[in-house]
C-alpha cells in the first residue's frame, strides 16, 4: 500500500518555538514557580552586581600616585597602578626592564603563533619554543653575557616569576609525566616498581613539604661549596611534584585506548616507541586534554607556594606591597588584581583546551 | 625438517623447506591453568589458503595469534618464513613485518584518516618516503574498492569499508602470509559480502593465507585445507569438500550440523 505519492515540502518551524521571546518563555517563564524563581534570582544578582560594580568601576580611583589621591569611596587602583611594574616584574632593576619585557614579548607571539592555525611553520616555531627560546630567555633575564648586567634570580619576580616556573613546570611535567605513565605499565619489574615509587612518593608528600625540603634540606646533603640556585630548585620540585600528577591522567588515558590499538600497530611490524609515539599517545593525549589541561591550572596556582620559600611570585609580591606603610589597607585591591591576573590565564587556558578538543576530534566511534 | 603428519589434504607433495611459510612443531599455551593450545602441529606452505574453524573457545585466534606473537606459546618451535620465532624482539618485529594480520574489530587507527592509516607502517617501519607510501596506499585501497573515502576518517564508515580498509592497511606491508582472526564476525549481515569478494579476490591471486572464519561458503570456494579445532586441539584437517562432505570425526560432525544445520 503507497501512502504518499509527493513528497511533502519542507515548512517553517512554529513561530513560538523560535527567537528570543520564546526561550525566554521556555527556559525562564514557564510557569508561576519557574517565574518565581527567575525574579528572585535576577534580585539576588542585583544586591550583589550594583554595589560590586559600584566599587570596582564607577567609584573608584585610577590616576595617581599616593594614597592621598584615592576618595576611599570605591576601589583604589591608584595602589596597583603605583605598583604595576613592581608587580610585574618583581624586583627586576628598573634599568634592565627591556630585557624582561623582549622576553615577555617573544613568549606571547610564540603562544600565540602555535594558538592561531593559520600560521605556517608550526613544526620549527615549536622547536625553537621549546629549545632555541628557553636558552635565549635564559641569557636575557639572567645576563652575564654579551656585556648584559647579571641579574640574580632572587631579584625576578612579580608575574614574570609566575609565568617562568609555571611555563618550565608545564613544559617538564608533560613529557616526564608520559614517561612514567608508560613506565608503570611497563612488562620491566625494575622500571615498574621504580615508577610507582616515584609517582606514589611525590603525590603523598605536600608541595609545601617538597619546596621546604627543597630550600632547607637539599643544602644539607649537597658538598660544601655547591650550591644550586634557588629558583632552580623550587623548579625542579614543582616540576617533579606535577609530573607525578600528569603521569596519572595520562596513565587514565592509556587505559582508555582499546587493546586492539596496540596490537594492530604491533602486528604491523612497530617497535614498542613507535606504538607508543604514532598510535597509543596521539589518541591517550587527545582523550586526556581535559585532565592535562587541569593539571596545568593546578601547576599554574601552585606557583604561589614558592611564597613560603622566599621567592616573589606575583601574589607573592603583591602582599610584600601591602605590608609597605604607605599603602596599608589596601589588600582587598591588591587580592583582586592577583585574583584577576591569575583568572585571566586560567581562563585562556581552560578555553584553549575545549577549543583543541573539538579541533582534534575527528568523530570516531570505536 | 619433516613432512608434516598432519597433512591429509593430499595436495601437498613433499616440498623444499622454504616453501613453508608457516610451521608449528609441538606448540603448546596456557593462560594460567587453563591449556588453551595442545600440541600443534601444522605447516602452511606458499600459496596456500587455510580456514580454521571450531566451536568458541577452541583456541582458534590464539593459534593464530602466536604466529605473530601477539600471544605467546610456552612450549614448541614455531617458524615463520624462514626465521624461528623466539624471544628476541628485533626477531618478532621481522616476522611481524612480513605478516600481516586482520582482526575481527578492524582495530583501524581512529585518529588518522584512511590513507594515513595505508601509510603509517610503509612510512615508519620501511621508511618508505610519503609520496611513495601515498601512491601505494591508494593502490590498494582501489583493489579493496575504497579508494573514493581515502580523505575520511575510520568512524565515518560502515563496518564493511573499515574491515576493507584494514585489509589495504595490511597489504601495503607486503606480507608473505595473511592472517583472518574472524574477519566477518563483528559485521552487520549486508557486509560480509564486500569483505569476502575482496578475500576470494586476493586468494586468486595466490596469497598465502590462513582465516579463522565461520562462513563455511568461502571455506568451501577458496581452501586448500580446512582444520577444525576443538578444546585447544587440531580434531581434523582436510580438503574442504571430504571435510564438509566426509568428516571423519565426531566432534566435526557434531559441529558441522550445527552451523550448517539450519
Amino acid at each position: 500500500m503507497i501512502h504518499n505519492q509527493t513528497m511533502i515540502d519542507q515548512r517553517p518551524a512554529p513561530s513560538n518555538t523560535l527567537g528570543p521571546v520564546a526561550w525566554l518563555r521556555a527556559n525562564l517563564f514557564s510557569g508561576p514557580l519557574n517565574t518565581l524563581f527567575t525574579l528572585a534570582g535576577l534580585y539576588v544578582l542585583y544586591l550583589l552586581l550594583v554595589p560590586t560594580i559600584q566599587w570596582a568601576f564607577i567609584n573608584a580611583d585610577w590616576i595617581g600616585t599616593t594614597r592621598d589621591d584615592c576618595s576611599r569611596e570605591g576601589a583604589c587602583w591608584v595602589f596597583v597602578n603605583a605598583r604595576f611594574t613592581q608587580f610585574i616584574y618583581g624586583l627586576y632593576p628598573r634599568s634592565e626592564i627591556w630585557r624582561a619585557n623582549i622576553v615577555f614579548g617573544g613568549f606571547f607571539t610564540l603562544i600565540a603563533w602555535l594558538a592561531i592555525p593559520r600560521l605556517p611553520f608550526k613544526r620549527w616555531v615549536a622547536v625553537f619554543a621549546l629549545i632555541g627560546f628557553p636558552i635565549a630567555a635564559y641569557v636575557l633575564l639572567h645576563g652575564g653575557y654579551f656585556d648584559l648586567p647579571r641579574v640574580p634570580t632572587h631579584r625576578w619576580g612579580g608575574l614574570m616569576l609566575t609565568l617562568l616556573l609555571a611555563s618550565v613546570g608545564m613544559i617538564g611535567a608533560l613529557p616526564i609525566g608520559i614517561v612514567l605513565a608508560l613506565g608503570r605499565r611497563s612488562n620491566m619489574p625494575i622500571v615498574k616498581s621504580f615508577c610507582v615509587i616515584f609517582i606514589e612518593f611525590w603525590r603523598g608528600v605536600p608541595l609545601i613539604t617538597v619546596l621546604f625540603m627543597a630550600s632547607v634540606m637539599l643544602p644539607l646533603f649537597l658538598p660544601s661549596g655547591i650550591s644550586v640556585d634557588r629558583l632552580v630548585r623550587a623548579l625542579i620540585g614543582l616540576t617533579l611534584f606535577q609530573s607525578a600528577y600528569m603521569a596519572e591522567v595520562i596513565r587514565g588515558g592509556l587505559q582508555a585506548i582499546p587493546k586492539g590499538q596496540e596490537e594492530a600497530a604491533a602486528a604491523l611490524g612497530m617497535t614498542y616507541w613507535k606504538r607508543m609515539g604514532l598510535i597509543v599517545l596521539p589518541q591517550a593525549l587527545k582523550m586526556m586534554i581535559p585532565g592535562i589541561v587541569n593539571t596545568f591550572i593546578s601547576l599554574f596556582k601552585d606557583t604561589t607556594l614558592v611564597m613560603i620559600i622566599g621567592l616573589f611570585d606575583l601574589l607573592g609580591i603583591v602582599q610584600a606591597a601591602l605590608s609597605d606603610s604607605n599603602w596599608l589597607g589596601f589588600s582587598l585591591e591588591g587580592y583582586v588584581f592577583a585574583a584577576f591576573v591569575f583568572w585571566i590565564f586560567c581562563f585562556s587556558m581552560s578555553r584553549y583546551s575545549q577549543y583543541l578538543e573539538r579541533k582534534l576530534n575527528t568523530g570516531h566511534k570505536r | 625438517m619433516t613432512q608434516a603428519a598432519t597433512n591429509l589434504s593430499g595436495t601437498g607433495m613433499s616440498k623444499s623447506k622454504s616453501d613453508l611459510m608457516v610451521e608449528m612443531r609441538g606448540v603448546n599455551k596456557w593462560y594460567g591453568d587453563f591449556h588453551v593450545l595442545r600440541d600443534i602441529d601444522f605447516e602452511v606452505k606458499r600459496g596456500e589458503r587455510i580456514v580454521i574453524c571450531g566451536p568458541s573457545g577452541s583456541g582458534k585466534s590464539t593459534l593464530i595469534r602466536c604466529i605473530n606473537h601477539l600471544e605467546e606459546h610456552q612450549q614448541g618451535d614455531i617458524v615463520v618464513g624462514g626465521v624461528p620465532l623466539t624471544q628476541d624482539v628485533k626477531r618478532i618485529e621481522q616476522i611481524r613485518r612480513s605478516v600481516g594480520m586482520v582482526f575481527q574489530h578492524f582495530n583501524l587507527f581512529p585518529h588518522l584518516t584512511v590513507l594515513e592509516n595505508c601509510c603509517i607502517a610503509p612510512m615508519w617501519v620501511q621508511k618508505k618516503p610519503r609520496r611513495e607510501a601515498e601512491e601505494q596506499a591508494m593502490r590498494y585501497l582501489e583493489r579493496v574498492r575504497i579508494a573514493e573515502q581515502a580523505k575520511k576518517y575510520p568512524g565515518q564508515l560502515s563496518g564493511g569499508q573499515q574491515q576493507r580498509v584494514a585489509i589495504a592497511r595490511s597489504l601495503c606491508m607486503h606480507p608473505d602470509v595473511m592472517l583472518f582472526d574472524e574477519p566477518t564476525s563483528a559485521l552487520d549481515p549486508e557486509m560480509i559480502k564486500e569483505v569476502l569478494d575482496v578475500m576470494v579476490e586476493l586468494a586468486e591471486e595466490g596469497m598465502t593465507m590462513l582465516c579463522v572464519t565461520h562462513e563455511m561458503g568461502f571455506a568451501k570456494t577458496v581452501a586448500d585445507r580446512v582444520i577444525f579445532m576443538d578444546q585447544g586441539q587440531i580434531i581434523e584437517e582436510n580438503a574442504p569438500e571430504p571435510f564438509f562432505n566426509n568428516p571423519q570425526s565426531e566432534r566435526t560432525q557434531l559441529f558441522l550440523s550445527q552451523i550448517l544445520g539450519h
